[in-house]
C-alpha cells in the first residue's frame, strides 16, 4: 500500500520572540543524514537544533539500498533492528543480456553477522524511524520543521544563522553549523564553493510500482535484476529491486536527448513498465526522471561549517553509495565533534573528518563512475568491448567479473591515515569492525553492540588487557575482572586472531592492534586517535 | 575445445577496464582498431608461449559463431 505522508507539526521557535542562547550545533536538513547526525550527537550528550524547510519525510522512495555497514551504524543509533524487521533482505543479484542470464552473484552473508549484506527500505520509512528516535531525546534534539535557513555568516568564534518560518524570521548563533542539506545544498551555494565535476548525459527513468504478484518470475524471492540491452528496452539498461509493502523499483536508461518531462508522464511510463512486468496488474506509486553527476567538494570542513552527506559529495546511484556514504560521514564526524565540544580534543580533530571521508567519497565516485561508464558506452569501440565482454561472460569467469552493473558499497578503510597507529593484524588498523556473535551470562550479543559508541579495547583469546583511565575493556574467550564473552562458533577468534588486542574508535574502526598491550602504548594510541599527534601542517 | 581460463584479473579488473577505455578515448574507430591490434601483438609477446597463444586464438574464435 502507498505510504501515508503525515506532516510534522510546526511550532514557533523561541528565537522569534527572544534571543536564544548560543547553540553548540545547528544541523541544516532533516533527511536521513541530518537526523542521524542529531541522534549520534545526542547519544554523546551533545545538544543540537535541526532545521528543515519542509515538514514531511522524503517524497518518493529515493535511497532504498542500505548496506551492512550502514545498518551497523543505524544499530548504534537505535533504528537498525526496526529497519531490518521492515526491510527486504536480498542477497542474489542477476545480470541479464538480452534474453539470457549471463552472470549472477550471491552476496553470501557468511554466518555470524547481525546484519545482512543489504536491505531495501524506502527513504521515507528511514526518515520516519529516525524522527521517532530523535524524539527520544527531547532535552538534546530540537527538531524545527518549516524553519528555512536563508543566510549564514561566519563570525569570530561562531556562525550566525538566519531563518525564515511561517511566523516570521529570526537568527541563531551556533558553534558549529552542519550542512546536511543535500545535493543542491543552499549552504554550499551561499559560500560559493566550487561543485563542478563529471555530469553524465544519460537520463534515467525511475518508477516505484505497487503490485501483488512478484515480477521476479516463479521463484518469488527478492533479488536485484540488472539487464544490459534487455529485449523490452533495446540498447539500454534496466534495473529491478524489491521494497517492502509490495513496492518495486524500476530504473530504465533513457535516450541522451529524451525529454525528461514527457518521459515522466503516465501514458509514457505505463507501457515501459508493462514491457518489464508483463500483464501482471500494478499501480504507479512514484516516478522521477534524473541525470546524475559525480562530484565532491575540495574540502568538507570550512572552519565552523562542516558538509556531511550529499552536500559534500554526489555519486551516480549505481552501487548504493549515496545514502550509505552519508551515514558513514555521520559515523565519522559524530564522535570527533563531540570530543571537541566537550573539550577532550583539539578542533583539528574535525579536520580529520575531511581526510578520512574525502577519501571514502573519492572511492565511491571512482566506483560509481566506472559502473556508469560500463552501463552507458560512449563510443562504438566502448560498445564493442562491452558486447564482447558480455559474450565471453557466458562461460569465462574473468569476463563475468568485468561486467559492471554497480560495485556495491563496502565500508571504506582508513588504513594509513593520521589517527591510526600502524600495526599488523588480520583486521588491519583503519578497517571497520567485522561483526561476530558473542555470549555471556547475561545472554547472547554481538561484537558491534559491545564495541561501538566509545573507545573500546578488546582482548581476543589469551592476552592481558591493561587498565587505562576512560577506556572500556572487554575480553573474548578469556577470564578477567572486566566484562568477558565467549566467541560463539569461534567466529570472533577466527576473524580477529587469537592472542591479539584491538583498540576500536567510537565509530567502530580499528585504530591500533597489540600483541602485548601496555598501559602506555594503549594510552598513546588512544591519544593519537583523538588527534594528539596532528601537526599544524595537517590541519 | 574451448578453454575456460581461471580469473586472474580481479580484484583489479575495473582498473584494467577503465585504463583500456581511457586509452581509446578520443581515437577514431580506425585508430582504435589499430591500437587494439598493437595491444594484441604486445600481449602475445608478453605471453611468449606460442602454444598458449594458439589456444587463446582458438578460444576467442570459438565465440564468433555464437
Amino acid at each position: 500500500m502507498a505510504y501515508d505522508y503525515t506532516p510534522f507539526p510546526y511550532t514557533d521557535p523561541p528565537g522569534l520572540t527572544e534571543t536564544e542562547p548560543r547553540h553548540a550545533v545547528v544541523i541544516v536538513g532533516a533527511g536521513p543524514v541530518g537526523l542521524a547526525m542529531a541522534i549520534d550527537l545526542a547519544l554523546r550528550g551533545v545538544k543540537s537544533v535541526v532545521l528543515d524547510d519542509n515538514n514531511v519525510v522524503s517524497m518518493g522512495s529515493r535511497a532504498i539500498c542500505w548496506s551492512k555497514r550502514t545498518m551497523e551504524i543505524f544499530d548504534r543509533l537505535g533504528v537498525g533492528e526496526r529497519m531490518l524487521a521492515k526491510g527486504v533482505t536480498w542477497k542474489v543479484g542477476r545480470n541479464f543480456h538480452g534474453h539470457r542470464e549471463v552472470f549472477s552473484f550471491d552476496l553470501l552473508p557468511e554466518d555470524g553477522h547481525k546484519y545482512p549484506a543489504f536491505i531495501n527500505l524506502q527513504q521515507y520509512y528511514v526518515e520516519e524511524y529516525l524522527v521517532e528516535r530523535a524524539r527520544d531525546f527531547p532535552e538534546l534534539i530540537d527538531l524545527r520543521f518549516r524553519n528555512k535557513v536563508v543566510g549564514h555568516t561566519d563570525l569570530d568564534g561562531c556562525v550566525q544563522v538566519e531563518i525564515e518560518t511561517p511566523s516570521g524570521s529570526y537568527k541563531l548563533e551556533t558553534e558549529y553549523l552542519i550542512a546536511c542539506d543535500g545535493a543542491g545544498s543552499a549552504t554550499r551555494e551561499r559560500m560559493g564553493l566550487d561543485f563542478t565535476g563529471q555530469t553524465f548525459q544519460e537520463q534515467f527513468l525511475i518508477a516505484d510500482i505497487e503490485m501483488e504478484q512478484s515480477p521476479f518470475g516463479d521463484a518469488d524471492v527478492p533479488e536485484r535484476w540488472f539487464w544490459f540491452d534487455p529485449p523490452f528496452h533495446p540498447g539500454k539498461s534496466a534495473l529491478l529491486h524489491m521494497q517492502p509493502d509490495n513496492i518495486y523499483r524500476i530504473d530504465l536508461q533513457l535516450d541522451v536527448d529524451a525529454d525528461g518531462k514527457a518521459e515522466a508522464a503516465e501514458d509514457r511510463v505505463i507501457p515501459r513498465i508493462k514491457a518489464v512486468v508483463g500483464d501482471k496488474p500494478f499501480k504507479l506509486d512514484w516516478v522521477s526522471v534524473y541525470k546524475f553527476r559525480c562530484i565532491k567538494l575540495d574540502r568538507f570542513v570550512h572552519g565552523r561549517v562542516v558538509f556531511v552527506g550529499d552536500s559534500a559529495h554526489v555519486v551516480s546511484p549505481f552501487g548504493a553509495r549515496g545514502g550509505n556514504g552519508g551515514i558513514q560521514d555521520v559515523d565519522n564526524l559524530g564522535w570527533k565533534l563531540a570530543a571537541v565540544l566537550n573539550g577532550e580534543a583539539d578542533a583539528r580533530l574535525i579536520e580529520t573528518y575531511h581526510e578520512e571521508r574525502s577519501h571514502g567519497s573519492a572511492e565511491n565516485i571512482l566506483n560509481s563512475t566506472r559502473s556508469t561508464n560500463f552501463m552507458t558506452p560512449k563510443s562504438p569501440i566502448e560498445a564493442l568491448f562491452r558486447a564482447e565482454a558480455l559474450k565471453l561472460a557466458q562461460d569465462q569467469p574473468f569476463a563475468q567479473k568485468l561486467l559492471n552493473s554497480g560495485r556495491l558499497s563496502v565500508p571504506c578503510s582508513l588504513e594509513g591515515m593520521a589517527l591510526q597507529t600502524p600495526g599488523a593484524a588480520q583486521i588491519a588498523p583503519g578497517t571497520a569492525l567485522v561483526d561476530a556473535p558473542l555470549s555471556s551470562e547475561a545472554g547472547d550479543t554481538w561484537l558491534l553492540r559491545e564495541v561501538q559508541g566509545e573507545f573500546t579495547l578488546v582482548g581476543f583469546g589469551d592476552v592481558v588487557l591493561p587498565e587505562v583511565v576512560g577506556l572500556r575493556r572487554i575480553g573474548i574467550n578469556h577470564r578477567a575482572d572486566y566484562p568477558c564473552f565467549t566467541a560463539l562458533q569461534n567466529h570472533a577468534i577466527r576473524r580477529y586472531g587469537a592472542g591479539k588486542a584491538y583498540l576500536f574508535r567510537p565509530d567502530g574502526h580499528v585504530c591500533a592492534v597489540f600483541d602485548t598491550p601496555t598501559e602506555a602504548a594503549v594510552r598513546e594510541a588512544m591519544a593519537r586517535a583523538c588527534g594528539a599527534k596532528l601537526t599544524e601542517d595537517t590541519a | 575445445m574451448r578453454q575456460i581460463a581461471a580469473d586472474r584479473l580481479s580484484p583489479a579488473q575495473d582498473d584494467f577496464y577503465d585504463a583500456l577505455m581511457q586509452a581509446h578515448a578520443g581515437l577514431s574507430e580506425a585508430e582504435s582498431h589499430a591500437l587494439n591490434a598493437r595491444l594484441v601483438l604486445m600481449m602475445a609477446n608478453r605471453i611468449g608461449d606460442v602454444g598458449a597463444l594458439r589456444e587463446l586464438i582458438d578460444t576467442a574464435r570459438s565465440y564468433s559463431d555464437g
